[in-house]
């Protein structure tokens, strides 16, 4: 069997530090080197260069919403393949360990030609 | 066999020895750490210089013009000029804004690039951090760099801002989805997560090689996704200047400003260095299985060479396809993904394992 | 040094849920709560079951809260229409929650006493090597087929709601 320890993760945290620690510097840094004069039409939001109109966090289009709870589905899919296929070499004699992910794979295709044919990912 | 001279373990092992014979465990740790985050934060710098100095350079080789060529030899100073300048600017922060969301979005996305780099092997005993999981890893880190993005736009109260940062957010979480098919059938070739494993895998050929026509999709595959992932042109949706000005960050300056396009750099190396590690072997240097002098001769050129050789050629093929392909649009964009991309991939994600199955690869 | 980490982890989990409940800007709540899912895969990190807090983060962190975020977005929130609920709301939110709370601390009584009387870990130390990704392979596709398989009858069923929640709504605002 595999081993591995928590204490394996611990570079990770000096990863962040260090990055969090380079980034607060060096925006710190600028903040004290950079010149610091404000007014009002400066401060303004720049959008496209021309004065703003009305706000700007805005409704949007349900396909935003379509494509994101489509992508939960499918990435979990993809989730349960790491397992699989992590194990697939250790099982080449093992006939079924094939035949477990096509049916897996099966059904989602089959949901995937429902989401075509009715026209879910079109954008109009 | 591959040759020892050029391992780094043997380095790293005489740090380790050396620095406890002089101190206490703890003591070896902590120095450890600062060494290991000096060096990343060194390497991450000298990185993102010499990317933007070579963005530069392709685009002006693409175009037939000189590019950069005043500051320095050859403009090579461009880059740590451009990087002064931008560090004297004032950065602002608009009114209208969420200030606390503004400010944070560059250090998520910064803090997320670094450590997604971690797991990569840069030569043979060269990696910060060698884990068991390394690619299932740095897929599960850098599905949470979208969230930066869509805070960096939703806190800009500016609505090419927004638009920008939901357009990437649809765009970076569509394509996770190929470049995941695209690791899990290198996955099932080597057996392994781990990078290193990925790579000792590969000492008789690389994958791309040995694994015939569906390994060559796959890596179409994750070039193109990864390009995506990215939000390099042709997919730049999230900054596409004619008609979003700047995207998600068109609010930003200065040094805000600086960080995202830092990481965007960053984040182009570190897809590159996955693609050169699963299907062109990463440091492991060019071999033919059964040659065992041809071999031989290859390991000669140190492994790092080797590694970084492939992933500024990968890189240069990214920036090869910003000068190539009109932008897609968004529709365009998220079609190509759905009912194109992901389908192949699922489908030749079984034809590899087909192949693993019928023992084809050699 | 584990135990320091796991009071950390704990108290960065609960401070960050609480703040998902207390601020008033839901893209903030959203926030926290990708804080909360990443003290929680710390947490799983220090049991050792590595798949499930790099599935946690990429499930719930990488994709549940993107989903969350567009949600939110898509939501208006400029017209404050957040309305104010009655106390006797408030009263029976409080009654529910408690309910269930009393229900998952039961629960999980329960369930240290059955794992340690199976003699499937002391519940001393955290040595237990199964939540690997390869060791839980393994298990997944060879003692927990059947659960595996129906999952995708799973997904088969949420892909038509998706589909058909999102295609109700016939006019959206275009942006």
């Amino acid at each position: 069997m595999a081993t591995a320890n928590p204490i394996d993760y611990l570079p990770i945290i000096i990863q962040f530090i260090v990055a969090i620690g380079f980034v607060i510097f060096g925006m710190i840094g600028s903040h004290l080197l950079g010149p610091k004069k404000h007014s009002k039409v400066k401060d303004d939001s720049f959008e496209c260069g021309i004065e703003a109109q009305g706000n700007a966090r805005l409704p949007f289009n349900v396909k935003y919403f379509l494509t994101a709870i489509l992508f939960v589905l499918f990435d979990v899919e993809v989730i349960f393949m790491y397992p699989w296929a992590v194990n697939f070499r250790d099982n080449l004699g093992n006939g079924t360990w094939f035949w477990e992910m096509i049916l897996f794979v099966v059904f989602l295709m089959l949901g995937f030609l429902y989401i075509i044919k009715k026209g879910a990912l079109d954008w109009d | 066999m591959l040759l020892t001279i050029y391992d780094f373990t043997r380095l790293t092992t005489a740090i380790h020895t050396w620095l406890t014979s002089k101190m206490g465990d703890t003591l070896v740790m902590l120095s450890e750490m600062v060494m290991v985050g000096l060096c990343t934060l060194t390497f991450f710098v000298v990185l993102c210089l010499i990317l933007v100095y070579m963005e530069r350079k392709v685009s002006a080789f693409m175009q037939i013009r000189m590019g950069p060529n005043r500051v320095g030899p050859w403009g090579t100073v461009q880059a740590i000029a451009d990087t002064v300048k931008l560090l004297l600017k004032e950065g602002l922060t608009p009114d209208g804004a969420d200030k606390l969301l503004f400010n944070f979005a560059p250090i998520l996305v910064v803090a997320i690039c670094f450590a997604a780099m971690a797991p990569i092997a840069f030569g043979k005993g060269l990696a910060i951090w060698d884990i068991n999981i390394g690619v299932l890893y740095i897929s599960a880190i850098s599905s949470v760099g979208v969230i930066g993005i869509l805070m960096a736009g939703w806190s800009s109260n500016n609505k090419y801002s927004l638009l920008g940062a939901m357009r990437s957010g649809a765009q970076i979480v569509s394509y996770e989805l190929s470049i995941g098919m695209a690791v899990l059938s290198i996955v099932v070739l080597s057996g392994s997560l781990k990078l290193s494993d990925i790579i000792m895998a590969q000492e008789s050929g690389w994958w791309i090689f040995r694994g015939h026509i569906p390994a060559i999709i796959a890596f179409i595959i994750f070039i193109i996704a990864s390009t995506a992932e990215i939000n390099r042109a042709p997919f730049d949706m999230a900054e596409a200047e004619s008609e979003l000005t700047a995207g998600f960050h068109a609010e930003y300056s200065g040094m805000k400003f600086a960080m995202f396009f830092l990481a965007e750099y960053v984040n182009m190396f570190i897809v590159c260095a996955i693609g050169a590690t699963l299907f062109f072997g990463g440091w492991m240097p060019f071999h033919i299985g059964g040659l065992v002098a041809f071999n031989n001769v290859m390991d000669f050129i140190p492994s790092p060479i080797w590694f970084f050789g492939k992933t500024f050629g990968l890189i240069f093929l990214i920036m090869w396809f910003r000068w190539t392909f009109p932008r897609l649009r968004i529709d365009q964009l998220l079609t190509l993904e759905w009912k194109f991309l992901l389908p192949i991939s699922m489908i030749n994600l079984l034809l590899v394992t087909l192949i693993a199955i019928m023992g084809w690869y050699f | 040094m584990a135990p320091y980490f796991f009071y950390f982890l704990a108290f960065l989990a609960i401070f960050s849920a609480l703040m998902v409940v207390f601020s008033k800007n839901p893209v903030y709540s959203v926030l926290f709560l990708v804080m909360t899912f990443f003290a929680i895969a710390g947490q799983y990190i220090l049991l050792n079951a590595q798949f499930l807090a790099v599935v946690h983060i990429i499930v719930y962190a990488g994709a549940i809260m993107v989903l969350f975020l567009f949600v939110v977005m898509l939501l208006n929130l400029n017209k404050e229409l957040e309305p104010h609920k009655s106390s006797l709301l408030k009263l029976a939110g409080v009654i529910a929650s408690g309910i269930l709370m009393l229900t998952l601390i039961g629960t999980f009584r329960g369930a240290t006493e059955q794992v340690v009387g199976a003699g499937l870990s002391d519940g001393l130390t955290y040595n237990n090597q199964v939540g690997l990704v390869k060791n839980l392979g393994k298990v997944l596709f060879s003692d927990f087929l059947l659960p595996f398989e129906l999952s995708s009858i799973l997904f088969l069923s949420a892909m038509v709601g998706a589909v058909m929640l999102g295609k109700r709504d016939k006019e959206p605002i275009e942006l």
